[in-house]
């Protein structure tokens, strides 16, 4: 191979933005065609810095907009290349439309998404409106809390991507500024460990394929559309959570850091228990941990695939519980929110007698506090004693001006 | 007296967030000024900008402002002009946001014809994102999507507004600012679309790694890459490679769409006869 490789310590200190930069150079993408967005930049900047300096054999093309990103990415992975790029907020919106085309023609792209508020207002920090945006897209989401996470999660990515029974993007998802720009100590995998972890790219249809032409994309009407997407949606349903199984397995043997479609903490014997996506799951679980401590049975569950949705692993760690909250960093603007939804529909056919609650926070970068998670697993636990749900279904915290509760 | 800047600014939003030395407030002057010399009552004035440090226009000026999507500035600013032709629209936009994810709407906008004064911030650069390759970014400059030196060929923005249709078109730098102030009045009060390409200084994401890390060195290479329209002319071919003509550069009268589009509305109301191919002037 006609590039350098880097030695790097066990932990290197990286924000999430470096991290998943390094996992792009150690995988060996093909092309990377970017536009720059705030806070998720330094991630294409860090691909490019390293093409630039021999560390990778690729092309890197910055273009005119975020859909020029996708599309570029598109053609590329068509013509049967590794290809991988980032975006956030308002650029991941401009990208939609060529999202269910990436999804639509089986392209195994992988996409970063460094969470962030979509406008208006303008706003450049962290919420999870636009994760929220791709969730009918046909991509699979994973979600990472941290850098090490994003990092990890990148060769899990490519990995079940890629896989010839999948055939379908990835997106994986780390919190604007809380974890892109937030350096730690993120430990490494080699170079030549990661890259055989992820293996050769093996195109499939791919467009240089001269012997065997093939076409991307072509029009089908009522007499085959709905078979393609019937199709898409299968395999997400049947392939891809195996696939994800066995990545997280693999994984967990080369590096010992084991993942789950869902992550439970001090769900032993929990009565009551908050779930929520990226960086919060830690705050929320330090705070378990002292009400833990204080003799409160509370735990915390995060949501590590986010598409397809965990279904039978959410019905797992919830059906015991008497209190659950679900929290969402988005507004879902006239309904309830789109956690609260997904587990409610997981557990309405069980047996469950948990009293479900949603709550709205963090919007725009907001912080949620220890102080928040504290008030709210009381609320909780509050309900649990009552064996319903005390509050209104729906409320709204660290909000100004007075309380937000809907339903 | 000094110019009173206060009463057009929302001075709680004061300091800017624009870095030390950086041309947008010289530009931010010259178009407050342009606006006082043209009269302009300010609750009839609406600016729009887009996404980068252009985008602080828009939080700054006291008067009727959209803060848009990146790239659609002009996309914006058509519905606000069609909707109250009466008003007057500044479109703020940087190179990136004007010519590369917006550069469509730029060019329908020019070719329409429509009365927007559209201020393109030309700083050669990705500014607010730091340093990446923009449609006006020269070739060989360091970037840091491009750290060996940038490929691209570059954007002429006024060949491109002149191509496309703008019926004022015109050049400055924000090295003299009554220049500047003198060529916007202009543009203002031309009737149809004014395109100003202005170019700015970004010593700090264009020239920390390109030889003018200082608002000076940044200036003056603009002021070598500058030469007035005449003497511009004047030059022969070999050394107009790499200049850029500055002064007003097209200046015609030419149909307005706002106009162009009141009388088919009126003819389709009765209100006046149908047009008649001599109404369309330009035939094809």
């Amino acid at each position: 191979m006609a590039f350098d490789k880097l030695e790097l310590r066990d932990i290197e200190v990286w924000d999430g933005n470096l991290a998943v930069a390094q996992a792009m150079r150690q995988v060996q993408i093909d092309v990377v065609a970017a536009y720059p967005i705030t806070p998720s930049t330094p991630i294409v900047e860090g691909y490019a810095k390293f093409l630039a300096d021999g560390y990778i054999e690729g092309e890197f093309v910055m273009v005119e907009s975020e859909h020029a990103a996708m599309s570029g990415c598109i053609g590329a992975s068509a013509a049967g290349g590794r290809v991988a790029t980032a975006t956030s907020s308002q650029g991941f919106a401009l990208m939609v439309e060529t999202l269910y085309q990436a999804s639509g023609m089986r392209l195994p792209i992988v996409l970063n998404v460094v969470n962030r508020a979509l406008a208006a207002p303008l706003n450049v920090n962290g919420d999870h409106s636009d994760m929220y945006l791709g969730r009918d897209s046909g991509w699979i989401q994973f979600d990472a809390y941290n850098a090490q996470e994003a990092y990890d999660l990148n060769f899990i990515a490519f990995k079940v991507a890629e896989d010839h029974s999948v055939r379908l993007p990835a997106m994986v998802h780390q919190d604007g500024f809380l974890t892109s720009h937030t350096a730690q100590g993120v430990k490494t995998i080699t170079d030549d460990a990661a890259y055989n972890f992820v293996g050769e790219f093996k195109p499939m249809n791919d467009m240089l394929d001269l012997d065997h032409p093939v076409t991307h994309g072509v029009q089908a009407e009522e007499d085959w559309h709905f078979e393609h997407k019937a199709r898409q949606h299968r395999d997400l349903m049947l392939n891809v959570v195996p696939r994800i199984h066995e990545a997280f397995d693999a994984f967990e043997k080369l590096t010992g850091r084991k993942y789950n479609m869902v992550e439970q903490y001090n769900m032993d014997d929990a009565e009551v228990a908050v779930v929520c996506m990226g960086s919060s799951v830690e705050t929320a679980c330090e705070v378990a941990q002292e009400l833990r401590d204080q003799g409160m049975k509370v735990g915390v569950v995060g949501i590590r695939v986010i598409r397809p949705f965990p279904f039978k692993e959410v019905i797992d760690a919830l059906k015991d519980l008497k209190a659950i909250g679900a929290l969402d960093r988005s507004s879902p603007n006239g309904a309830p929110g789109m956690l609260f939804n997904e587990i409610a529909g997981a557990l309405f056919n069980t047996d469950t007698k948990a009293a479900l609650s949603g709550y709205v926070y963090g919007l725009g970068g907001r912080d949620l506090t220890k102080e928040h998670l504290r008030d709210l697993f009381k609320e909780l636990k509050v309900n649990a004693d009552a064996g319903k749900v005390t509050t209104q279904l729906q409320q709204f915290i660290g909000v100004r001006g007075p309380k937000l509760a809907f339903l | 007296m000094a110019f009173n800047y206060d009463k057009y600014l929302r001075v709680n939003k004061m300091p800017t967030l624009w870095c030390w030395g950086c041309g947008d407030g010289v530009i931010l002057k010259a178009t407050i000024r342009a606006i006082e010399k043209c009269g302009w009552d300010m609750d009839k004035v609406c600016i729009v900008s887009g996404i980068g440090c252009s985008g602080r226009f828009s939080s700054y000026i006291d008067c009727n402002t959209v803060h848009t999507t990146h790239g659609r500035t002009v996309a914006y600013a058509t519905g606000i002009k069609l909707a109250n032709p009466d008003v007057n629209v500044i479109v703020v936009a940087g190179d990136g946001d004007g010519l590369a994810i917006g550069g469509n709407h730029t060019i329908h906008g020019c070719r329409r014809n429509i009365d927007l004064n559209f201020i393109l911030i030309n700083n050669f650069i990705y500014g607010l994102t730091n340093s990446q390759t923009s449609p006006t970014t020269p070739r060989g400059m360091w970037t840091v999507s491009q750290k060996n030196g940038n490929i691209d060929p570059t954007f002429n923005a006024c060949n491109l507004a002149i191509g496309a249709g703008a019926s004022f078109v015109a050049r400055e730098s924000v090295i003299d600012p009554k220049k500047l102030e003198k060529v916007l009045i202009k543009g203002f009060q031309h009737k149809g679309f004014s395109f100003f390409d202005i170019m700015s200084n970004c010593h700090i994401n264009l020239g920390r790694k390109n030889k003018m890390a200082n608002a000076m060195e940044n200036l003056e290479w603009i002021d070598g890459i500058t030469v007035a329209s005449r003497k511009w002319e004047a030059l022969p071919e070999d050394e107009k490679f790499n200049k850029f003509p500055t002064g007003v550069l097209r200046d015609v009268e030419q149909e307005e769409y706002c106009e162009m589009y009141a009388k088919i509305q009126d003819a389709a109301q009765g209100k006046r006869a149908k047009l008649t191919q001599d109404d369309f002037e330009k035939k094809i």
